[in-house]
């Protein structure tokens, strides 16, 4: 009797239990869609001709390409790739020269940030010195007022030094990153003590257990804090905007925006080309780097 | 402890760029709010407090202040809530899953004037995404430039870009939640929405407090898309406060006044986040004692 009551109901859970993950995928699909389908879109514009009226949906996608009356070669002539070479070599806006820029200032500043902000986290969390905890609250307040307030003073600061318009300005300011100090700091006191003081032991100094122990054992929070710093700098606006002023000097998200406001402020299918050249990179190394995301962005989370 | 002054050399690369880019520059901001400072100008006279009193008179600064607190109230908690369902939503032992937490992430890892400029076209009139859709409903709208519209706009833009980093922070409170608080609910019989309400939310406050801050602050913030998408208008309808400081600099070259201005900005700012932050801590100690 009970046997003949069960089969039943377990198949009933069985197909509620189905039922369910039916639903989660499709809800997953479906954000996926709408999250996704604005950058779609800016693909499908991008290989218009450029000098054709606004794309609309109905004539986004060629109708040689639809499945009725299929035509390979015809389909894959409706794509105007030439746009991109048209973007990457045009003669008043130095695309080429955006990239150089921005591949320049995110490398070295990056590789700055890291080495100057693992140095301090060091000190902050395996050594103890008077006032540590004081300065180390400073870098906390730091963040909090990160914004307008600095900009205006830091803008006449390099100004009087004379770094308009140069790398230096580019760059120096962005050397020290109070997150990325809080973000090694965590991730470096919980390595346990007993290999520091073996170390120690051998008679090695702090600078070679930072070298030699901490950071080989800190891999993971390096790629972190790297990929956190890229993208902050690769997508910098507003201090590239400010400190530069020659198109020589520009990088790649401030002279898309040059771009957008001179040259094709009503042509959409080339505004598209160039996003999809500035987004391509980033897309790119997020795809390598994105495990390190939400590593680090629960590391700085959680206390 | 052995204190170890070498502790010094290793903070000091560190601690000399804080000074000079972050601490002397918001002294020197402070030292330039009480002049009458003009880029284009040789004569600086100081002029004490006046910019702060000018400011706080100032109808312009106040309907700026007025778009970054209605587009912060909305965009935040709004985000949040979409975050906090969608960090549920992949919590979940689902093959594939890590796939869609990827792909979630990418509007929020994108270049900020790119996006923008997809975004102008998503809202444009007649042609754009959204009113291909709405044209099918007789309706058209330039959401850009109407002034009622302009403002939801971005802040819809916002939860897009935004979700991303609020997801994860929400999953990863939500992984940290010990297994066993939800056997324990289920064992006296509660429902999985019941479940929700007195075991999950209480867990989440520290991370809700640090979503909320952090996502405050960028908010009050904000200024790419007002710059790319808006400039500031229809009307003065999307004249955030980190665009208005920046028109008052840059375009009027009022250094000192733009100044006073964003040192209102910065103490409005430490302000709500200090009222954040005692709320969570009543709300931390009013669920110890019903726990306990």
């Amino acid at each position: 009797m009970k046997r003949k009551r069960q089969l039943p109901l377990r198949l009933r859970s069985w197909f509620v239990r189905a039922l369910r993950v039916v639903v989660v995928y499709a809800a997953l699909i479906l954000l996926a869609v709408f999250l996704l389908a604005p950058f779609a879109w800016m693909v499908l514009v991008s290989l218009h001709p450029s000098k054709a009226p606004i794309p609309t949906m109905q004539t986004l996608w060629p109708q040689q390409c639809e499945l009725i009356g299929f035509n390979p070669t015809r389909c894959w002539e409706q794509f105007h790739w030439e746009n991109y070479a048209f973007v990457l070599s045009m003669p008043d806006i130095p695309v080429a020269r955006f990239f150089f820029n921005s591949i320049v200032v995110t490398t070295v500043v990056v590789a700055g940030q890291l080495l100057v902000a693992s140095l301090a986290a060091y000190g902050f969390a395996r050594l103890t010195f008077k006032g540590r905890d004081f300065i180390f609250l400073m870098f906390l307040l730091s963040m909090m007022f990160a914004g307008p307030v600095t900009q205006i003073p830091v803008y006449l600061m390099v100004r009087w030094f004379g770094w308009l318009n140069t790398y230096a300005a580019l760059i120096v300011p962005g050397l020290g990153s109070a997150f990325s100090v809080f973000l090694f700091r965590q991730f470096f006191a919980a390595i346990p003590k007993e290999l520091e003081e073996a170390a120690r032991m051998d008679g090695a100094g702090d600078l070679r257990i930072y070298a030699q122990v901490i950071m080989p054992l800190s891999k993971a929070a390096l790629a972190t804090a790297g990929a956190f710093s890229f993208f902050a700098v690769w997508t910098d606006f507003f201090w590239p905007l400010l400190a530069t002023n020659s198109m020589e000097m520009r990088t790649l998200e401030v002279g898309l925006s040059v771009f957008k406001n001179s040259y094709g402020a009503t042509n959409w299918p080339l505004q598209m080309t160039a996003a999809v050249v500035v987004m391509l990179p980033l897309l790119v190394a997020f795809l390598f780097t994105q495990r390190y995301f939400t590593k680090g962005i629960m590391l700085g989370g959680l206390k | 402890m052995k204190q170890r002054p070498i502790g010094y050399l290793f903070i000091a690369p560190a601690t000399i760029h804080l000074l000079l880019f972050a601490w002397i520059p918001i002294a020197y901001a402070a030292y330039l709010s009480l002049f009458k400072w003009d880029l284009l100008k040789d004569s600086k006279p100081f002029i004490g407090l006046k910019n702060y009193a000018d400011t706080l008179q100032d109808q312009a600064f106040w309907n700026a202040m007025w778009n970054s607190t209605r587009y912060t109230l909305v965009s935040v908690p709004v985000g949040m809530v979409v975050a906090l369902f969608v960090a549920l939503m992949i919590n979940q032992k689902l093959r594939g899953i890590t796939l869609f937490r990827t792909l979630y992430y990418i509007p929020a890892i994108s270049s900020g004037v790119a996006v923008s400029m997809l975004w102008i076209y998503v809202y444009l009139p007649e042609h754009g995404l959204i009113n291909t859709i709405l044209m099918r409903f007789g309706q058209n709208i330039d959401f850009l430039s109407h002034p009622a519209w302009a403002m939801w706009a971005l802040v819809f833009m916002s939860i897009w870009t935004g979700l991303g980093p609020r997801m994860i922070l929400f999953l990863a409170g939500l992984i940290a939640i010990p297994t066993s608080l939800y056997e324990a609910a289920d064992l006296d019989g509660s429902t999985p929405w019941k479940t929700f309400w007195h075991v999950t939310l209480p867990m989440l406050v520290p991370t809700t407090f640090f979503v909320l801050v952090t996502s405050t602050i960028s908010a009050f913030q904000i200024f790419t898309p007002v710059y790319m998408m808006t400039r500031g208008g229809p009307e003065g309808t999307t004249d955030v406060v980190g665009y208005h400081i920046y028109s008052e600099a840059w375009e009027k070259f009022h250094v000192g006044l733009a100044s006073a201005k964003s040192f209102i900005l910065l103490l409005a700012i430490l302000a709500v986040a200090y009222w954040q932050f005692r709320a969570m801590k009543s709300q931390l100690e009013g669920y110890s004692t019903t726990v306990s």
